[in-house]
């Protein structure tokens, strides 16, 4: 009798599980799923969960089938694989995590099987091919990319410098009618498909299914532009970002300026002095909270002459607000997002910003509460607004509790500029003031508590519901004392001296 | 990839013609021009008896306060905005000067038994100029393509968004034309443009030929018909759809009307 035949059949019974589909747990998958993933996308995958209110862009509705990041042609359903790498990687930019670090390749397979039977269109179409994308050309081609980012309109939605602010950014709805942000093409850390140049030459060929972005393919097709200059297309929108996402530095340190200051937002010398990121996120602790800050991050440079202080913030806002164009967004975010205000989307409303100290630099380690402060230790507040409808200094004792400082001594004075998406707001005030009771008086060398609040008018914010930052720390340099020169040399003067010394006296004794 | 039932469909009719050529033809001779369906005409004929066919005609009255439609702001696009005139309108609710409703889409939706009709070769053209599209709404059988068209050399985007079937979205920065077409019925599948929130049109798709969609003067025709009892389904985009059942012997002719409006719901 032949063996061989009973062999293979054993053979083949352990390979077939673990082949792709084969190997996936629809049982298991379903629940990791409803412990891990129903609470933003549903119990019945309709991306209906109890937190998908609090969220734009919305979870993902499974039962439509539609899926942006995929490697498979526009309008095809994803590959197993696809549905993997987004569950593992997560969706930058969104609320959706990444999940690779808590479960094992085979429960993401699972939790990625179940996902498809919410909708029967997997069943309908069978398993979808991947595109071939080739490889990235080796010359790059960013100026070419530039004329084709031009030529097929890109900055009709992502605007010309890239920031979102395209003239027809403020009607863009996804398929279920939520108001969707072009995406701001200069900070590729939040792609939802991933930043690198292969992961943006993917998205323009197969587009971003349930999103405005279209896919370009056809164009390909038609012979208006061959693969190599859609990568340098891709190329170009990759060379927007910075090359290194921003890193979080809990001190801002205030670069020390011998006789002038900048003047300005634009001032050249505000590249003497380094720009530090701080994060930013909505204001969920108190009523009316808000979870769709439309402000992510600041870049935040600071510089002193011994006598003034002068703060430059930049963040992105695709808006100049308040900008009638933007009221149907507005109105539409006030539409989507709990709690759902009367009040607002009814006329345009102001950008603003306010810069948050204490009002005297702590001795310990305590600070005023983060928000706002309380009827302790209150806060000291620089404020702007781009209607100029805001009393510039503040103290406040708690959210809803700012006290405006009148009064012919201020000093604080700020200006601002709007270009193609991005704010440029400059502060500048004396060290010292009169009121050193409630106003705060800068020293150098010291480390001094500073945290942030950002309104997008056009996206609705207004009062409590803003974006807001944690304690950060700024560090005003001081001038280098002369010792700092003179020390070393006199150190190495006593040294030579000390030496032939020895020297001399040795030689003394053997001559003696 | 075709569907089983498209498989079935396209095997049916095609014995089903090549039975009716074998026995020395159907209907053939009279292809009138009333057929809503437009380009199916010739291989209707294969698939229906002319010389008993009958006709379903009808219109869909307004009723209600008259809606106005608002001037669409193209200014942020000066190549579409300086094809009018005069401020080009919104084209959701149309009222006809006799009182009728344009942009209705009314098809056959029971009644065709196993009658299976050819996906006819004639794409459908739709196409964008003046950043609108033209038609606003129209009609397509299962399978059979539609050309889009760029007539205006700006950015467009086709963003289809059906349920039934698997949707595109595809950009137009030039002129150009592309080719897609859709696999299952469904009515009023919306294609939007993003680049301009106010372009709006709507696709249906079914699986015969007998859909017609209401003109300057409200009416539609549906022919050449097998006698019979149909079911006929009116769809506007804003007023939703209204069925009728109505029979028709040989060669006769039915008169059903429809109403749409605030006053009718």
């Amino acid at each position: 009798m032949n063996k061989w035949p009973v062999f293979c059949l054993a053979l083949s019974a352990f390979l077939v599980p673990t082949a792709g589909a084969a190997g996936q747990d629809v049982q298991a998958g379903q629940i990791l799923y409803d412990k891990w993933c129903a609470g933003c996308h549903g119990f019945d995958g309709a991306g209906d969960g109890y937190a998908a209110d609090y969220m734009l862009p919305r979870p993902r509705d499974f039962t439509l089938g539609i899926y942006q990041i995929r490697t498979t042609s526009n309008g095809s359903l994803p590959t197993d694989e696809d549905l993997v790498h987004v569950i593992d990687k997560g969706m930058p930019g969104t609320a959706m995590p990444g999940w690779e670090a808590k479960f094992s390749s085979s429960q993401i397979n699972d939790v990625a099987a179940y996902i498809k039977t919410f909708s029967p269109f997997f069943e309908r179409e069978g398993a979808p091919d991947p595109l071939e994308f080739g490889r990235q050309p080796r010359r790059e081609g960013i100026a070419e990319g530039r004329e084709f980012f031009e030529q097929i309109e890109c900055f009709k939605c992502h605007g010309d410098a890239g920031r979102g602010d395209g003239p027809s950014a403020p009607t863009l709805q996804d398929d279920l009618d939520f108001p969707i942000r072009a995406a701001d093409l200069t900070e590729n850390w939040n792609f939802n498909g991933g930043g690198s140049v292969e992961d943006i030459y993917r998205r323009l060929r197969t587009g971003m299914d349930g999103s405005p972005m279209p896919s370009f393919s056809d164009l390909i097709d038609a012979q208006f532009m061959t693969e190599e200059q859609l990568w340098h297309v891709a190329q170009y929108v990759h060379s927007l970002s910075p090359e290194e996402g921003p890193t979080i530095s809990d001190v801002i340190v205030a670069r020390r300026f011998e006789g002038d200051l900048p003047a300005s937002p634009n001032d050249s010398l505000w590249n003497q002095a380094e720009a530090f990121y701080i994060p930013m996120v909505g204001q969920i602790i108190a009523d009316e909270r808000w979870f769709a800050p439309s402000v992510d991050g600041l870049w935040v440079s600071a510089a002193h002459n011994d006598e003034q202080l002068a703060l430059l913030i930049v963040w992105h806002d695709p808006s100049e607000s308040p900008d009638p164009k933007w009221l149907e967004w507005q109105q539409s975010v006030a539409a989507s997002m709990f709690p759902l205000l009367d009040s607002v989307g009814v006329t345009p409303l102001p950008d603003r910003l306010t810069v948050q100290f204490p009002t005297s630099i702590p001795t310990g380690r305590d600070r005023p509460y983060f928000l706002m402060g309380d009827a302790r230790n209150p806060v000291y507040l620089w404020q702007w607004s781009s209607q100029g409808d805001v009393v510039p200094e503040a103290t406040a004792t708690g959210l809803g509790n700012v006290q405006p400082r009148r009064g012919e001594s201020r000093t604080l004075a700020s200006s601002a500029v709007w270009h193609q998406g991005e704010w440029r707001l400059q502060f500048g005030r004396s060290l010292a003031t009169p009121d050193s009771e409630a106003e705060l008086q800068f020293a150098t060398g010291e480390l001094i508590p500073i945290a942030f609040y950002a309104w997008d008018g056009s996206n609705g914010e207004q009062g409590s519901q803003r974006a807001v930052s944690s304690w950060y720390g700024i560090h005003l340099e001081q001038p280098t004392p002369p010792s700092v020169y003179l020390s070393p040399v006199i150190a190495m003067a006593l040294t030579v001296g000390l030496g032939l010394l020895v020297v001399w006296r040795a030689q003394r004794r053997e001559e003696g | 990839m075709l569907s089983f039932w498209d498989r079935r469909a396209e095997f049916v009719s095609l014995t089903l013609m090549a039975f009716i050529a074998a026995c020395g033809g159907g209907g053939g001779g009279a292809s009138g021009d009333s057929a809503s369906g437009g380009s199916a005409e010739g291989t209707m004929a294969a698939v229906v008896d002319e010389s008993t066919a009958a006709t379903i005609t009808g219109a869909v009255a307004f009723s209600g306060a008259p809606v106005e439609a608002k001037a669409i702001d193209m200014s942020e696009e000066s190549v579409c905005a300086d094809k009018y005139s005069m401020p080009p309108m919104t084209q959701r609710v149309v009222v006809n000067d006799n009182g009728t409703l344009r942009n209705v889409f009314i098809y056959v939706k029971e009644g065709l038994g196993d009658l299976t009709f050819p996906t006819p070769s004639e794409p459908v053209v739709l196409d964008q100029d003046g950043c609108r599209y033209h038609p606003h709404v129209f009609g397509v059988q299962v399978g059979q393509d539609i050309t889009i068209k760029n007539s205006d050399g700006v950015l467009h985007n086709i963003n289809s968004k059906p349920s039934e079937n698997r949707g595109f979205n595809i950009s137009q920065p030039v002129v150009m034309e592309t080719t897609r077409s859709f696999r299952t019925p469904e009515i009023g599948i919306p294609l939007e443009c993003d680049v301009h929130g106010w372009m709006q049109a709507y696709v249906s798709v079914v699986e015969h030929p007998y859909f017609a969609v209401t003109g300057e003067d409200g009416s539609f025709s549906l022919t050449p018909l097998p006698p019979g009892t149909y079911v006929i389904e009116a769809w506007h985009d804003v007023y939703g759809t209204a069925t009728q059942e109505v029979t028709v012997g040989e060669n006769e002719e039915a008169e059903i009307a429809f109403t749409f409006g605030d006053a009718a719901a």
